[in-house]
């Protein structure tokens, strides 16, 4: 397979791509991305505050692909090569216009799909003061899910940038859909 | 009395409490990828202390990051504090965030709502 690596180079540098992975998602990649990422900010000289926001945002996008990937182990495509089920996700971080983008991607079952949209609409349409109560209803029902997570991350990531959750569903097959987040971070 | 001392790694903080002197600190990141693990060893101490507490406990809490992971356990060792508090412990909680942050501020108003304990939010210079 030939791939044209120029067209990939132009398209992240037109997009002024920071940061891009595509892959399985460890604990051990997530720790290193991480550390990455701060010192790239750390470079950039941006404000504690901002830094601060694009960090903690970074921190829940990239959990969310992790926690995923946990909970659906045989996803994704068969390799025709090795028969072996790739769990990919994909990853990329930007910055355009004075604008952080973090763009995530990953597989989820088309079951879970409908699911998933109604509570992303949900919190799409709440205020800024009702995001505050939402995210302590939650924080408080004392449901805790075996990862400690409990619903939190897609509020707080609405909370946190001030902006509606930009996603998107594509439909792979009968079983697989494509979930993709668009999270944009402005100065 | 015994002591508990966690030293903290980039994604988990320092977390030292001392049930000799009634202070419990915690410093640094939270944002570990499993915090129920990271935070069980601290509740459980938590639930000793309580059944025989000091009669103050001085709570500080400076963290520069946490993820909504850590934030049910936070809450979890504010709601030990709390049953800690009806006991008949004086406590305080020392919530620092530095100075700009709103989104900490944020938060440790959040857990002001949430928890009976008196909150102190404490604005850092850097």
């Amino acid at each position: 397979m030939m791939v044209d690596i120029y067209d990939f180079y132009d398209k992240m540098e037109r997009n002024n791509i920071m940061l891009s992975f595509k892959g399985d998602v460890t604990s051990e990649l997530l720790t290193s991305i991480l550390q990455i990422m701060e010192t790239k900010l750390d470079n950039m000289q941006e404000e504690p505050k901002t830094k601060k926001k694009v960090y903690n945002v970074l921190v829940e996008c990239l959990q969310n692909l992790y926690h995923h990937m946990d909970d659906i182990p045989k996803m994704g495509v068969v390799n025709p090569e090795t028969g072996e089920n790739s769990r990919s996700a994909i990853f990329m971080i930007g910055k355009l216009d004075n604008q952080y983008n973090i763009i995530t991607g990953n597989y989820i079952r088309t079951q879970n799909v409908e699911g998933l949209r109604t509570r992303l609409d949900e919190i799409n349409k709440l205020s800024k003061e009702e995001l505050k109560d939402y995210y302590k209803a939650v924080l408080n029902n004392g449901e805790i899910s075996e990862k400690g997570g409990g619903g939190l991350g897609m509020i707080d990531i609405a909370r946190k940038t001030g902006q509606k959750l930009n996603y998107h569903f594509m439909q792979i097959d009968e079983q697989h859909s494509f979930f993709s987040l668009n999270i944009k971070i402005a100065q | 009395m015994e002591r508990i001392v966690i030293e903290g790694t980039p994604k988990t903080p320092t977390i030292n409490f001392d049930m000799s002197t009634g202070l419990l600190e915690i410093k640094g990141r939270s944002i570990p990828e499993n915090s129920i693990e990271f935070y069980k060893p601290l509740v459980e101490h938590l639930e000793r202390y309580a059944q025989k507490p000091l009669s103050e406990t001085s709570v500080n809490i400076q963290l520069e990051y946490f993820n909504t992971s850590s934030s049910k356990c936070i809450l979890d060792v504010f709601k030990k504090l709390e049953t800690i508090a009806k006991g008949g412990s004086q406590i305080i909680i020392n919530w620092y965030y530095e100075q700009d942050d709103e989104d900490m501020l944020e938060a440790g108003e959040d857990y002001q709502a949430i928890i009976n304990v008196p909150f102190k939010m404490i604005e850092v210079n850097d």
